[in-house]
This record gives C-alpha cells, structure tokens and sequence, in this order.
C-alpha cells in the first residue's frame, strides 16, 4: 500500500511520459502509409501483385470494421462472417436479379450490402448481446453456421452448393484489379475513419468502459445494451461490404465461401497481430500479414506448405509481441522516452530519490 | 425530508436470507453511516437500491419516486451514485477518461462528440484535484495503488454530481493520512448538498464523520440515531457480539 498525497501536487508534479507518440508523428506515419497505398498500384502493375493489394483492401475494411466491435467493446465475435455472407449474397443477388451491369455499376450496391448486413445485425446481436464472453463467442460461430446452412438450403435463392455466378466486368487483364483496389482503399478508409471517431467520441467511450467492467459502466448511466448494439451493427455493416466487394471480384458466391470460418479466424487473428482495441492496429496487422499469406502461398501452394509457413509466423509474432505490433511499438517508443528522461535528471537528482514516482507504482498493477 | 427511503426489502440467494424485510430511511443533507456485523445485509441493501441485485419484495423510494427493481442506469440517472466495496474502476482508460465515462451526456449529438474538449477536461482537473490525483489523470487507472483507486471511484461518481452517494467501506485499505483527507471532502460536499450512506467497519471514523448512524443485523434494521446513541446502545453490541466477535474491539 502506497501513501499517498492527499493535498493536490502542484508544481513538485513530475512531468508525464505521455503513451503515444506526438501527434505529428502519428499524422505523418497515416499519411505516408495512405500516399503508399494510392501509388501501389501504379508501381506494381502485375495483376499477380495487383490482386493481393486486392485481398489485403477487403480484409483491411472486414478487420476495421469488426475492431469497431470486437476491439472497443472486448465482446470477441469468431462469427463475423455471417455478415461477409450477408454481403456477398446480397450483392450477387442484386446483380442477377436487377441485372445489374457488371463493373463500376456494382460498386453502388456496396453500400446496399452494408446496410443489409447492419439491419439484419440488429435483431442477432440483440440476442447474441445478452451472453457475454465464451457463451457469446461460441454463439456467435453457431449463428455464422446457422446462415451458412441456410445459404446451403435456400435453393430457390442461392441455388445451394451450386453457388451463383456473378458476370465479369469486361476490363482488360492488366486493368481489372485497379477499380476494386481503390474501392476498396476508399471503403478501407472510410472504415478507419469511422473508427477514428469512435475511440475518441464519448459513444467509443462507452464502449470502452463496458470493455473494462461493463456492470460498473451500467452503474454510471450508460446504456450498455444500445451501445453494444450500435457498435456490433457498425461492424456488420463494414464486414458486410468487404463481401460485397468479394463477391464481385472473384465471380462467384457459394455457401462455404461466403460463410467462412477460415474468414472469421483470419479477421481476429490479424487485429490481434496487430493489436486489439487500437485504431493502427487493424492496419498493421491485415498489411502485415494479408501480402504475406498470399506470398507464402504463390511460393509454396502445392502441398499447403503455405499454412505451416504463415502458421510458424503467427506463434512467433504472438510468442514475442503478446499484445500485438501496434502496441509494442508504442511501449518501445515510450521506454526510450523515460530512459532518455531519466539519463537527462540524474546528475543534479540526489541519490535514493527515485526519477519518477508515478511509473514504478504504474509497472506494478499494469498487467 | 426522507430523500431515500427502503421499505420491506426482502432477498434471499439459494437458502441464505440476506434481507429479511428491512426498512429504514435517509434524511436529506445528512451524512448517514450504516453499520452491522459482517453479513448482516449491508452490501445486499446497497446493491438492491442501485439496481444491481432484484428484490424478491420491498419498494425503494428515491426522491418521492419508486425506483423499485430499476436497471443501474436508470438509477444512476435518478442521481444516486455508489461505490463498491472492492473497487471498480475501468482500468485500461486513464484516470481522466474514467472520469469523463461517468460524465456522460444524454443526447444522439452529445454522445458524438469528443470528450477531448478543453471545458470537459477542465471540469474533470478539477475534480481531480479535489481528491488529489492531478498528476495521474493520464496514467492507466489499472496502475493507481488501492487506496488512489477508492479515491478515483468517489471522484468519478462525485464528477456527475449525484444528490446522494452511496459509499461502500470507503475507508477499507486507505491510509489514516488520506482517510483524513476523504473524510474532509465528504463534510465538503455534503455542505454543498449530497446526501450520503455510508457503509463503513471502521467506527471511529463511521462516529466521528455521520449525522445519523443506522445499525443492521440478520438482514433488517436494528436500531438507529445520533453516533452516541448508537454507541451506547447494548443492542448493538448485543448483535455484534452475538454473531462475530472479530468485531468487539470495533465497537468497545
């Protein structure tokens, strides 16, 4: 037990190390990782690496989208997929059903299929939401292969295994990845942004709380089940345009494919590698490991060697960064920041006083 | 003027009683404590009003209005707030974003705004230098020690500035030096017109700081008065000597 002052510390205040790197540093560090997602494409213009650049924008709007949810609110959802369906069936159907003109005139149902998503997300989550950890993301699985049977037994309107086939826009070769690389960059960022505002709205702050104690948040007036709720249907609608941005891109829609579980472990596996909860962190973990994925598997694809390579890769960024990248980067920058604060006050401090009184107390209770 | 006012509470958990129709009420303005040996309802009663456990029976009454079996937040926004016994505290957010959570606003617009702004964190400076916690508003709350958490969960029920606050053994775990400094805050803002409950073991401080001391035992009111009355009382040494003597020398 600490004692501790009891009259407010004025100027005697030790000067905080704050947590993130300056504002500045992290403006730049966005804009630069935006300038080099713009030019990509014009600096690899090989569809082979184009169509990766592909990959990585749908799983980078899915991984900022289930962030929204899964990350502020640390209700961990394992079946986001449904909704990577959801999208994925609303946009075929569309299409075949309007007989919607393959290429750019697809990309308006985009925002259709998030909506589809999100409203349907609405009455599932108001069940799923009233469990809470392993109970809910066990259910949330079995709502994913719930849908996934359904897409299987449906014939009249998703002709089952059989899947439905989506026309090809007519662009040439060499051209065809660009227009779903950059609309997927725009949702991609649209995604981040939204995701901007929730961390610092007092909404995200809510959500936030319910994160760290959600009985205590409802004791202090917030209403935790609109909260949730608001947020698990954000998600949806993000995860619900990464697939109808799929569907389209690869040509077909089948029940496996849409309700995918490799799909709902790949989006929680690169927030985790990238760190959960944080706004970069879905960003350093899909562009970390979606181009690497898809590496590992053009080099070694024949025997699935590929999944022992990514597999190997995933233990040893987990083994050494346990709470992924984003926020080892910032502990590191922030260790070099007291260390230099320190080396700068030890001649004129006298011996025993320890630097900063705040950060041994924090080390301690920080798990 | 009664400001809360419990009657009849019942609660059982499996085959445990542990309110068996208590009844009691708080004046307004005053700095209630509420005392009685280990299991005799305390917490179970705290956690009735504020919505977190649902009465078997009994009615609650905040304010002239029934509040009976409502949901923590509805609660919370009738403008009673508490604290816990063990402290509760968002422990991955910063001391001041653990303020600014209880500082919620209603409203669809409110809640898109930043809480960034200069005038909300003003507010929240300054409620935190009324407790003495100025220099850690942004450090993770999780790291504060025991006693500057207690101290963070009374500011941040204080910060939404509820006309009564329930404390839960505000004492427990505190250093004298602090608990001194707490109980000046209490008398502070009970001048400024908070009504106080205060469950608390320690009786010097419980005599020293209440208006008016409730006893509980085996899950009802026992008696009730002035800290000098109630000390004298052989009831209440009675009730705590009978079920638990760990707690005589709290009392002789």
């Amino acid at each position: 037990m600490t004692a501790i002052d009891v009259t407010p510390v004025g100027a005697a205040a030790p000067e905080h190390v704050p947590y993130e790197p300056p504002a500045a540093v992290r403006r730049g560090g966005t804009a630069l990782v935006l300038v080099l997602l713009i030019v990509f494409p014009l600096l690899f213009s090989n569809p082979a690496v184009t169509s990766i650049g592909v990959f990585s924008m749908i799983f980078l709007v899915a991984a900022c989208g289930w962030n929204i949810f899964s990350g502020y609110s640390g209700y961990i959802s394992i079946g986001h997929a449904a909704y990577y369906g959801i999208g994925q069936y609303t946009v075929a159907l569309l299409v075949l059903h309007l007989k919607v003109a393959a290429g750019w005139d697809t990309f308006t149902l985009l925002p259709v299929a998030g909506l589809i998503a999100a409203v349907l997300a609405v009455p599932i989550g108001f069940v799923l939401l009233r469990v809470r950890k392993h109970t809910f993301i066990i259910l949330t699985v079995a709502v994913m292969f719930i849908l996934q049977l359904l897409a299987f037994n449906l014939t009249s309107w998703t002709n089952g295994s059989g899947g439905l086939e989506l026309p090809f826009p007519t662009w040439s070769g060499s051209f065809f990845n660009e227009p779903f690389y950059y609309i997927g960059l725009a949702a991609a960022v649209v995604a981040c942004v939204v995701s901007w505002w929730v961390r610092r709205s007092k909404y995200g702050l809510g959500l936030l709380s319910i994160r760290d104690d959600e009985d205590r948040a409802r004791g202090l007036g917030i209403r935790t089940t609109r909260t949730k709720l608001i947020a698990y249907a954000l998600s949806a609608f993000f995860v619900g345009i990464a697939g109808g941005l799929y569907a389209p891109f690869v040509g077909s829609v089948y029940p496996q494919f849409g309700f995918d579980p490799n799909f709902d472990l790949a989006v929680a596996v690169l927030v985790f590698v990238g760190g959960i909860g944080t706004l970069s962190g879905p960003v350093i973990g899909t562009l970390l490991l979606i181009p690497l994925q898809q590496y590992f598997y053009l080099q070694f694809g024949n025997d699935n060697l590929f999944l022992i390579a990514y597999g190997v890769l995933f233990i040893l960024i987990l083994r050494l960064l346990p709470g992924g990248v984003a926020p080892a980067v910032t502990q590191l920058y922030r260790r070099v920041l007291v260390a230099r604060r320190l080396r700068a006050t030890e001649p004129p401090a006298p011996p025993g006083t320890p630097a900063a009184p705040g950060e041994a107390e924090r080390k301690e209770g920080t798990p | 003027m009664s400001i809360l006012q419990v009657s009849g509470i019942k609660k059982s958990y499996g085959g445990i009683r542990a309110l068996t129709g208590c009844t009691m009420t708080f004046e307004e303005g005053a700095i209630n404590g509420l005392i009685g040996p280990n299991g005799s309802g305390k917490t179970t009663l705290f956690n009735v009003i504020s919505g977190y456990e649902v009465a078997d029976e009994g009615q609650v009454i905040l304010r002239g209005k029934d509040i009976t079996n409502a949901k923590p937040d509805q609660v919370f926004a009738a403008g009673l707030g508490r604290t816990f016994q063990i402290t509760r505290i968002f422990a991955r957010l910063t001391v001041l974003e653990n303020l600014h959570v209880a500082a919620q606003r209603r409203g669809f617009m409110s809640q898109l705004r930043s809480w960034k702004s200069a005038a909300e964190r003003q507010h929240a400076m300054e409620v935190l230098d009324f407790v003495g916690l100025t220099r850690l508003a942004d450090e993770p709350a999780g790291g504060l020690s025991y006693g500057q958490q207690k101290l963070l969960e009374f500011a941040f029920i204080m910060i939404a500035k509820p006309s009564i606050m329930l404390l839960d053994e505000p004492a427990g775990g505190v250093n004298p030096t602090l608990l001194r400094g707490l109980a000046d805050r209490i008398r502070t803002l009970n001048a400024d017109g908070t009504t106080f409950v205060i469950v608390e073991h320690d009786m010097e401080f419980v005599m020293r700081l209440c208006d008016h001391v409730s006893v509980m035992h085996q899950g009802r009111a026992l008696t009730g008065g002035p800290p000098e009355q109630v000390r004298s009382d052989p009831a209440v040494l009675e009730a705590y000597l009978g079920t638990d003597s760990a707690d005589i020398e709290e009392v002789s």
